[in-house]
């Protein structure tokens, strides 16, 4: 196992279309891949690259980056490693993937960290260089893990990626710790190379990164060049792998790679397009929304306004401020965030004007775990608010998905005049998934229609402007903006009196508007749930059971039911992107099944508002890890509930 | 709304106004009243700042249209209903926030914030001092009682110590802001003081504020008669208010009390030059010399705070009104614009499909 490494030849580098790997080539349909090592090991832009790369071949992918919320955390820690881990296959895949094929350990710690998750014959990749008895001593290793047998049942390469980087760079003139610091690019080069990566991409993009710093650019050019080669001539590395492009998993089209913040990005600049409103995002910064802050002040060019306010609560309270003044105003958080915004959003519902509320949900309660994935602000979204304060809820299923989530929600928002939570996730906001890119002509008209004068007759024949006189069809108020003449009125959190908007403390005036309130929101028009049954025969479904979920479980949940269905099993599966209202015909499909099964990264949320709603026996399956659910698991868990098998 | 529209009615001489249509027709008071009954307590003062904001609008000669008052939560922000324009009444201590994304967002507009003691100095603290800090085109009216009025009684982050109120029976043990002073310390590029009974000088302070770009804070002692009446008293007394009120004029020696054979006041405001510290001296016995000149627009915030602490919390002595501070500096909302624009001109206006379809695509053929 600890066979020794032959010297590589790191001489001429060749060039990215002469690489075509000369050892002996097999196929697979699908591999799972993880980088792991040190909060500044560069494992992140490694995973981003190795996606990159594997985006532009044409296989399908799916990504979750993992890492610790501290910027750097003590050096060659547990709490401090951070992995990327892709899976990527010549046919449509769902999720990251259960369990990594290959494992690339940057130290003792990654390895020790990740090794539990590795199935029997798995790749590993380490770098010995670090596998000093200090370093192993810090994650409790008494002896070398690579020499000690315990790793027999895992196939390893060990390569000293450090000091083969800082050989490959000794006419560089970099220092020997900024050499060091290219290992990463050692190590995506390498499995560039087994993986039969383009490598053109990488290159490139390197060459921009460090434009202002030419000799890192070369430098880190040149380690991804010498990996390359590595595995091209040393002995160790006797096969490489091909995985060919997933053409028959997508439908025609142009494609690229995006990430859910990306998508979700996009889609509030589409909205904007489409509504030909100016978009005013006012935000404060917070794991893992500040992504769509950063991209969207990139494009003040569609006329965004970005704002980075003092805090949580001026953030939102400037987008409500743009709101009125006739902006598509938007405000990204996540839940410790939503909760400082709720008496806003309460305001926003008075006062009914038009509000995105993004909130990327992570693990909680308070600051919980920043960078890892959970569904538990569902109830927030719904219920955290004083009084009878209903607000939509749209939640995307996928990243690439983010983008049309992202626009249906503003349609909600602009057609009923009301805020509108956007509910994603930190595992869709970071990973990333093929997108076919959408053409502009099939993006829906978003145009609104503001006030422009007088709306109501008096009684003595006079025209007035009423602005809570309601469109009878959506019960939407009038949305007049200042500088309208003819139309000023004031509005505020205080009751107001039905159609005038003027205060009003009166009884019977409340009762009907909050029951006006709610009827608006239960009324908004959102599509039927469709539910996807190959059991169904004439009409009649022969699966008992039900499994149904919202938001980032979709892949996860997905990738179970096919592995059911593959084992003979029958199961129904259906998934909520609508929240609040539930689609109109939710009662009749959970009715239709024996069993009904919700999987939730939290302790049972929307299980809680089914049975609430619809006296159905849900039932709960929940993971509150701070990362996705395993497809096994779960087809595991769904089978246990009751699948028909 | 649109850009030729603003450019049609230019407001000539008020540079903070001048993307603000202005009015066709003459205004007059009647045209800021509202059909609302006014709901504040008889002989609040806030009927006087009301009538005096009502009677100072047609001046400015805006249209009523582009013209907002947003607020808080409080006694005195109930004031947007009552003015015939745009208005929102808001939640408690956000309206600084929320007039920043409107006003940001919509440079046709007059945007103002009417805000209390309790509004903007306590729950709203935060806000406050970020939007003076960010010089957003705003127009701050800060009504300070120094009590809690519409919750019936309890002191207030301007109430002196000792205070007996409902909540601290044995007295306050809290040190007040002083809000000119908590102003200048966070970067506000004007900064005023007024009385509600003093409407020549309340409405000669606005005139100034509404000229302002940037944000302007305007201090207005308001009298809460239900439960802290009296509060200004000495400021308002005839023979009290000469030997208590410093009223500030640019370019103006600083002098006040009852006058010297000069006419002017028998007290100056001169540098301390051992400690630098400000201080008032007799002129009819120590002379003119050294009296400071009061310069609103000096770049240095020293001075100006410098004033704003000569006044004592307790007695209200040597409490300086006007404009304290008057300065230039960029203005957050047209800075913002600024940069959008350069963005067109250096990328082109933005084009949605190059945008989605980004540097790295492949294609499905089908």
């Amino acid at each position: 196992m600890t066979s020794q490494v032959s010297s590589p030849a790191v001489g001429q580098p060749l060039l990215g279309e002469q690489r075509k790997p000369a050892k002996e080539v097999q196929r697979l349909d699908r591999v799972i891949i993880r980088f792991a090592g040190d909060s500044g090991d560069g494992m992140q832009l490694t995973g981003d690259r190795f996606t990159s790369e594997t985006a532009s071949f044409g296989n399908d992918l799916s990504t979750l980056p993992n890492f610790p919320a501290e910027i750097r955390a003590p050096a060659g820690t547990l709490p401090g490693v951070s992995s990327f881990q892709l899976h990527f296959a010549d046919h449509d895949i769902l999720t990251p993937g259960d369990a990594p094929n290959v494992l690339v350990a940057m130290n003792p710690a990654a390895l020790k960290a990740n090794i539990a998750d590795l199935p029997r014959g798995a790749e590993i990749i380490v770098n010995t260089d670090e596998f000093t008895k200090r370093a192993m001593a810090k994650v409790g290793y008494a002896a070398s893990p690579l020499e000690d047998g315990s790793l027999e049942a895992y196939a390893i390469h060990p390569v000293p990626l450090t000091s083969l980087t800082v050989e490959a760079l000794k006419d560089s003139g970099l220092a020997r710790k900024d050499a060091e610091r290219a290992k990463n690019m050692f190590a995506l080069g390498l499995l560039s190379w087994m993986y039969h990566r383009p490598t053109e991409g990488t290159e490139k993009f390197l060459r921009k990164k460090f434009a202002t710093k030419p000799d890192i650019a070369e430098a880190n050019v040149a380690a991804f060049r010498a990996g390359w080669n590595f595995g091209e001539t040393t002995e160790d590395f006797a096969v490489s792998y091909e995985i060919a492009p997933a053409s028959a998993a997508f439908p025609a089209g142009t494609y690229r790679n995006i990430s859910g913040n990306l998508a979700l990005s996009y889609g509030l600049v589409a909205a904007s397009k489409q509504a030909d409103l100016p978009l005013y995002l006012g935000s404060y910064p917070i794991t893992p929304a500040s992504d769509i802050l950063h991209e969207l002040s990139k494009h003040k060019n569609f006329g965004v306004r970005t704002f980075q306010a003092e805090d949580e609560i001026a953030a939102i309270g400037a987008a409500l401020g743009a709101a009125f003044g006739g902006a598509l105003a938007v405000t990204t958080t996540s839940g410790p965030g939503v909760a400082l915004k709720s008496e806003t959003i309460g305001l926003a519902v008075s006062l009914e004007l038009p509000l995105l509320v993004v909130a990327i949900q992570r693990g909680g309660p308070s600051t919980g775990l920043p960078t890892k994935t959970e569904q538990a602000d569902l109830l927030q979204a719904m219920y955290g608010r004083n009084g009878e304060a209903p607000v939509p809820i749209v939640a995307p299923a996928t990243a690439a998905d983010c983008f049309d989530a992202a626009i249906e929600a503003a349609r909600i928002a602009l057609t009923y005049r009301t805020p509108v939570f956007l509910l994603s996730d930190g595992y869709l906001a970071n990973g990333s998934e093929p997108w076919r890119i959408p053409d502009i002509d099939e993006l829906p008209d978003l145009r609104v229609q503001f006030a422009t004068g007088p709306n109501h007759t008096l009684d003595n024949g006079d025209e007035a402007f009423w602005p809570y006189k309601r469109d009878p069809q959506t019960l939407a108020r009038p949305w007049a903006v200042p500088g309208t003449p003819g139309l000023e009125h004031r509005i505020g959190g205080i009751e107001k009196q039905d159609g005038t908007g003027n205060i009003s403390y009166d009884p019977a005036n409340h009762d009907f508007m909050v029951r006006t309130r709610q009827a608006k929101i239960d009324g908004i028009d959102v599509p039927d749930l469709e539910v996807d049954d190959p059991s169904v025969v004439d009409g009649q479904p022969h699966a008992r059971t039900l499994v149904i979920g919202w938001g980032s479980t979709y892949g996860p949940i997905t990738a179970a039911v096919r592995r059911i269905r593959a084992g003979g099993g029958q199961v129904a599966q259906a998934h909520l992107r609508h929240l609040n209202p539930f689609p109109r015909n939710l009662g009749e499909v959970l009715k239709r099944y024996d069993k009904v099964v919700v999987p939730e990264m939290n302790l049972g949320q929307l299980a809680h508002l089914l049975r609430a709603k619809y006296l159905v026996d849900a039932r709960s399956y929940n993971q509150v890890t701070g990362l996705p659910f395993k497809a096994e698991q779960l087809a595991h868990a769904i089978m246990e509930e009751g699948a028909d098998v | 709304m649109s850009e030729a529209t603003i450019a049609d009615h230019p407001t000539p001489g008020l540079p903070a106004l001048s993307l603000v249509p202005k009015s066709d027709t003459k205004q007059s008071m009647k045209d800021f009243k509202t059909d609302q009954e006014v709901r504040w307590c008889p002989g609040c003062g806030d009927y006087a700042v009301l009538a005096a904001v009502q009677s100072f609008m047609p001046e400015l000669g805006l249209a009523r249209e582009n013209v907002v008052f947003v607020s808080g939560i409080g006694c005195s922000s109930r004031f947007p209903y009552y003015m015939n324009t745009y208005g929102m009444h808001s939640i408690h201590g956000r309206a600084p926030a929320i007039a920043t994304g409107l006003a940001s967002s919509r440079r046709d507009l007059s945007v103002w914030v009417v805000t209390g003691d309790g509004d903007a100095l306590s729950i709203g603290g935060n806000h406050l001092i970020h939007a003076l800090r960010r010089n957003v085109n705003l127009k701050i009216l800060l009504f300070n009682n120094r009590i809690y009025g519409l919750t019936k009684g309890q002191y207030s982050p301007t109430s002196e110590v000792g205070k007996i109120t409902k909540s601290t029976p044995m007295g306050s043990l809290d040190a007040p802001f002083n809000p000119v002073s908590l102003a200048i310390g966070a970067e506000a590029s004007f900064v005023a003081r007024t009385i509600d009974s003093d409407r020549k000088h309340l409405q000669s302070v606005l005139r100034e504020a509404a000229a302002h770009p940037g944000t302007a804070l305007v201090e207005i002692y308001q009298n809460c008669n239900i439960f802290n009446d009296g509060a200004f008293d000495a400021l308002k007394d005839q023979q009290t208010a000469q030997d208590a009120l410093i009223r500030l004029e640019h370019g103006q020696p600083i002098r006040f009390g009852a006058p010297a054979e000069d006419g002017l006041g028998s007290k100056g405001v001169v540098r301390d030059l051992a400690t630098g510290e400000l201080k008032v001296i007799d002129v009819t016995v120590e002379g003119t010399a050294g009296v400071l000149v009061h310069d609103s627009h000096a770049a240095s915030p020293t001075t100006a705070f410098a004033l704003s602490r000569l006044a004592d919390p307790d007695t209200l002595h040597h409490t300086p009104i006007g404009v304290l501070r008057s300065v230039e500096r960029p203005v957050y909302d047209a800075d913002m614009s600024d940069q959008l624009e350069r963005a067109v001109e250096e990328k082109g206006k933005g084009d949605l499909a190059a945008l989605l379809a980004g540097q790295d695509t492949w294609t499905v053929v089908g």
